[in-house]
């Protein structure tokens, strides 16, 4: 039994801060900047959204895409780490405004950048044993990164949902995934805190790239392929460099990369990234093409998945938005506006 | 509690645009009613799921926010016109004060319509986008 995916939705917010703009309030270089982290502006949410209305937008245009009933979804994960309640189901509210309650389980999870993808694993599962007939698993952030540091420049808002199941009308199938998870302290946010914290260059060598190489060559092991088999990669992107030295690190070129590198435009969308550029590159993929996906999540752990694109692509394709869509035309803001609309600062409230 | 129990009923509606029709005249209500108003007695009564798109009937830029709306100031308020032939009143979203037009065709989104203060419970449900 083929298990994959049935439909996908991806959802990026109308606006934009280039680097130059966050650059010039902090006395920074942009250049230096736009060519040290390979990027050049990046999504920033309205003051009305959260992961909870990313994840509704991204799921609504899943279930479109897929073409079926939502109350035949039996599961629903929303993997983030920007969740709005500490305590409360980003999940249920999903569920509900999708129409898929209450006849179903759902739950949040949390693994930094690779929540989403955790998520499609258990749906995976639960499709894989018949427990569920669809499983929906979404990666959606509105991230934040402290004013000033370099996060700034990357930390965007997006998301995108995948609702997996088996039989023929599937747009791709998974030929398998593997793993590679280690306890490493690169990045993170105790309890309570409103902005995360890292280990600067330690975020580089014995995280991103030893769990996104590790994860992508256990995964090649495992099932005997080479890079020369895929057409397409598509890696976590906190920047727009890393997933390019990786991959070619793995022996990947450019004309694989290009399409599902989304970052330089939209930034790091977290639990989004990777599944925002799959996104892409299913928008575009031809039946019988190859891709490998390989998230990351700091903490650390990286999820490789090998996916064969499928005979129902063409016909479901434009049953939603693509990716394109959201990339233009949209707004361009200035940190003022940006503060406001990330309520960085304290509003003052009649009487 | 009383506001979190008071919108937890009105969810269906909220989120997902849940008024209700009457098929013996064809009538579209939303918020939704129980009785037809004109068929009375012999009106039928049932759920109906509007799909989302309409045409923005009038507005208004509101420059003065209510308390927990400052931070939005300025924002558009507006009156949508759904293909089901309803009314509603809502906020225009991701549309700038000087793009906003009579007449203009708009699509229903899901976004945070308020919350109760930092530690309270956050509200959601439909605003209304420029199509794109
Ligand atoms: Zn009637």
């Amino acid at each position: 039994m083929k298990i994959g995916i049935v439909g996908y939705g991806v959802y990026i917010p109308h606006y934009r801060i280039k680097v130059e703009e966050i650059a010039r309030v902090w006395g920074k270089n942009p250049e230096a900047i736009k060519d040290g982290l390979l990027i050049e502006e990046k999504a920033v949410p309205g003051p009305d959204e959260d992961t909870i209305t990313i994840s509704v937008e991204a799921a609504r245009y899943a279930v479109a895409r897929a073409g079926i009933d939502p109350t035949e979804i039996g599961a629903i994960y929303v993997g983030s780490e920007s969740h709005p309640y500490s305590v409360k189901p980003s999940a249920t509210t999903v569920a509900e405004a999708i129409g898929a309650t209450p006849a179903l389980t759902a739950a949040d999870y949390e693994f930094a950048c690779k929540a989403g993808t955790a998520a499609i694993q258990t749906c995976m599962g639960l499709v894989g044993a018949k427990l569920v007939k669809y499983g929906v698993a979404i990666g959606a952030d509105v991230s934040q990164g402290a004013p000033g540091d370099e996060l700034e420049y990357t930390t965007a808002a997006g998301g995108a949902a995948y609702i997996i199941g088996a039989g023929d009308s599937l747009i791709a199938n998974f030929e398998g995934f593997f793993s590679f998870t280690t306890d490493t302290p690169d990045f993170w946010r105790r309890d309570g805190q409103p902005y995360p914290r890292h280990g600067g260059r330690f975020t580089g060598k014995p995280a991103y790239f030893k769990h996104t190489i590790s994860a992508a060559k256990g995964l090649m092991e495992k099932l005997g392929t080479t890079p020369k088999d895929y057409n397409y990669i598509v890696l976590h992107q906190p920047n727009g460099k890393f997933p390019i030295r990786a991959a070619s690190e793995l022996g990947f070129n450019m004309d694989q990369i290009k399409t599902g590198l989304l970052c330089p435009k939209i930034g790091n969308t977290y639990s989004g990234s990777s599944l925002i550029g799959f996104a892409n590159v299913l928008d575009k993929a031809k039946p019988g093409e190859k891709i490998l996906l390989v998230s990351f999540g700091s903490g650390a752990g990286s999820d490789a998945f090998s996916v064969v694109v499928d005979d129902s692509i063409d016909q479901k394709r434009n049953k939603a938005p693509l990716v394109s869509h959201f990339l233009n035309p949209c707004v361009y803001i200035d940190y003022a506006i940006y503060a406001k609309y990330k309520q960085k600062f304290k509003v003052a409230t009649l009487p | 509690m009383a506001a979190a129990a008071r919108f937890w009923r009105k969810i269906p509606q909220r989120y997902n645009l849940i008024g209700t029709k009457c098929s013996a005249c064809n009538k579209v209500y939303f918020p939704p009613r129980y009785i037809c108003p004109v068929c009375r007695r012999a009106g039928k009564i049932e759920e109906f799921k509007l799909d989302g798109k309409g045409e923005l009937v009038t507005y208004a830029v509101i420059y003065i926010a209510p308390r927990g709306f400052e931070s939005q100031a300025p924002y558009i308020i507006g009156i949508v016109e759904l293909d089901g032939g309803a009314r509603v009143t809502t906020q225009i979203v991701d549309c700038d004060p000087k793009d906003v037009e009579i007449g203009m065709p708009v699509k229903a989104v899901f976004r945070k319509v308020n919350e109760d203060g930092e530690s309270g419970v956050i509200y959601y449900g439909y605003k209304f986008t420029p199509m794109r």
